[in-house]
């Protein structure tokens, strides 16, 4: 029964909660069986909540046998990045200066899924405050890939990718600055959404670099991530930056295929980085959408080349006022200090590992006094070039399409000592963030020699994820259901 | 390439205290970060109007009515606070 359960895919499951051919119990016990099985090899999650996801499916099961089911997620067991904060439940970001922090209210993405009626499983592994590529940030333990153990998940999001890749959860949460959904996505084999730059409600999300970071779905199939987004996706009063503009359908024309639409291959996201395994997948893809009656056009993005370096001035800077909140005063970790400037030293220098604080220190650099002009300002004109390129490549085309990383999900341990190697595995996915626009990844098939799940980013206009769904859509049906990992045979 | 003495200026400003091994450590990072980014210079943006905000071209930041509303609370928003006096934070004495 359990087997057969978790091979569902989440509308499947729906589908049979729906039916009343299985109860939101017996897929939570197959979920949490699935958890205590793997996590001890994969480390996707941080904190199980095995009583509450009990007492969350009791719930959906006796509203379902009232006939009040609340929707298609009633009793759909999910977990979220452990950078959502949910009431009462611990919540570190990944790091050691929230380690026992139990957040007084939920972020509205995660309220939004409780009323929907889902079954939160527990909270899921991450870089520490979603500043990496690997996951290795982490500073509690690492999480690894399902496809292969030696190998990252990707990051930041790497437990909400490694966690559906797995099949521990029928769908997670996570959060995207610079590529972290789309490239764990990429490298997990699963499909990873980050919408447009205002969609979701960052509320009750820790903040990494506010004017990037975006919430959004990953799970098994483009449909099961389009059902998620509809229940996250919309205006929020308590995030003065979230969109009023009312949430697409994501569903209404998911299957309507790729015919006639107009697919931007941009030449610079083809250049000499690319490995050339990634390159014969994502051709491929694109040979498919061809066949499928899409017209591929060729569309420059001039500036992309410019987008790791923008990025890390803009999200450092953020991120340096940001992460000043964490002094010791008001939650998380004090050290001990006979005076308050020592204690907040004193806290920062004991909480931090080292890439926030590396990212701290080159934050307030560019921020500085006599610096802020030639970095940060700069930074910012180049992220309205960056944006200029989309819209201009957006007058020939509907979606822009090309690869999600340059390289398959790389071994554990081979980026860690050169940070600039790490942040040039986000060198396709940062231009989105910085343009504000939403993509998503999804799977293409397996590294001809690696055996490694690749993925395809495809990019849309503002606001427009049910364009970029349906295209995802139309290639995932062309291709056939994907293999799973080791991990979830 | 950041000196030693820079490195401890930022990292005063940030309120960090670094090793000597982080202070080396940041030095040579950083200043290969620094010299990555530099590329930027490259570009001619005079003219060219900063990107700073991300909202949607024409989307105004959206504030609602300013009426009083419930808040968290002075309990909620203690309760996970290192030190407390009554409802107030406590920290280390700062006027001797």
């Amino acid at each position: 029964m359990s087997a057969e359960l978790l091979a569902l895919d989440l509308r499947a499951l729906s589908g049979a909660l729906a039916a009343g051919r299985v109860s939101s119990r017996e897929a939570t016990e197959a979920a949490l069986s699935r958890i205590e099985a793997t996590d001890g090899r994969v480390g996707a999650f941080l904190r199980v909540t095995a009583e509450r996801a009990r007492a969350d499916a009791a719930a959906a099961d006796e509203r379902a046998a009232r006939g009040a089911r609340r929707g298609p997620l009633d009793g759909i067991p999910l977990a979220v990045k452990d950078l959502f904060l949910t009431e009462g439940v611990e919540t570190t970001a990944g790091s050691r200066i929230l380690e026992g922090y139990r957040p007084p209210y939920d972020a509205t993405a995660v309220a939004r899924l409780r009323a929907a009626g889902a079954v939160l499983l527990g909270k899921l592994n991450l870089d520490e405050f979603a500043m990496g590529s690997s996951n290795e940030n982490s500073a509690f333990k690492p999480c690894r890939n399902p496809w292969d153990l030696a190998r990252t998940p990707g990051g930041s999001s790497g437990g909400s990718a490694a966690a559906v890749a797995a099949r521990q959860a029928w769908g997670t949460l996570g959060t995207d600055t610079g590529g972290s959904i789309r490239e764990p996505a990429s490298f997990c084999g699963v499909v990873g959404v980050k919408p447009t730059y205002g969609r979701v409600s960052r509320y009750g999300v820790v903040a990494f670099a506010s004017s990037l970071d975006q919430v959004g779905p990953l799970a098994r199939t483009v449909g099961d991530a389009a059902l998620l987004l509809q229940a996250v996706a919309g205006h929020d009063e308590r995030d003065m930056t979230s969109s009023t503009l009312p949430a697409g359908d994501y569903l209404a024309r998911l299957e309507e295929g790729a015919a006639g639409l107009r697919i931007g291959v941009p030449r610079e996201w083809f250049g000499g980085g690319l490995e050339p395994g990634v390159e014969a997948r994502v051709r491929e893809a694109l040979a498919r959408y061809e066949k499928l009656g899409a017209r591929l056009v060729e569309v420059s993005l001039p500036h992309s080349r410019y987008a790791v370096a923008a990025y890390y001035l803009i999200a450092p800077a953020e991120a340096s006022s940001n992460l000043a909140r964490y002094d010791g005063v008001r939650y998380g970790l004090r050290a001990a200090a006979r005076g308050l400037g020592e204690m907040y030293a004193g806290t920062r220098a004991s909480g931090f590992g080292p890439e926030p604080k590396r990212r701290i220190m080159l934050g307030t650099y560019a921020l500085s006094a006599g610096y802020y002009d030639a970095y940060y300002l700069r930074a910012q004109k180049v992220r309205t070039l960056i944006r200029r390129d989309f819209d201009r490549a957006f007058e020939a085309c509907d979606v822009v399409a090309g690869p999600v990383a340059p390289t398959v999900a790389f071994r554990l341990g081979e980026k860690l000592s050169d940070p600039l190697q790490m942040y040039l595995a986000d060198v396709y996915t940062i231009s989105a963030n910085l343009a504000a626009l939403p993509g998503l990844s999804v799977p293409c098939g397996l590294h001809p020699a690696e055996r490694m799940p690749v993925g395809l980013q495809l990019v849309g206009r503002p606001f427009d994820e049910a364009t970029l769904l349906r295209a995802a859509r139309a290639l995932e049906r062309e291709q056939g259901p994907p293999p799973a990992p080791p991990e979830a045979r | 390439m950041l000196s030693i003495e820079e490195v401890r200026r930022i990292a005063a400003l940030a309120r960090l205290e670094l090793s000597p091994e982080e202070e080396r450590l940041y030095a040579g990072q950083l200043s290969a970060i620094l010299d990555y980014v530099r590329q930027l210079e490259e570009l001619d943006v005079s003219g060219v109007e900063p990107m700073t905000h991300a909202l949607a071209a024409g989307e105004a930041p959206a504030l609602r009515a300013d009426e009083v509303r419930e808040g968290l609370g002075a309990e909620r928003a203690l309760a996970a606070a290192p030190a407390r006096q009554g409802t107030a934070f406590l920290v280390p004495r700062i006027i001797e």
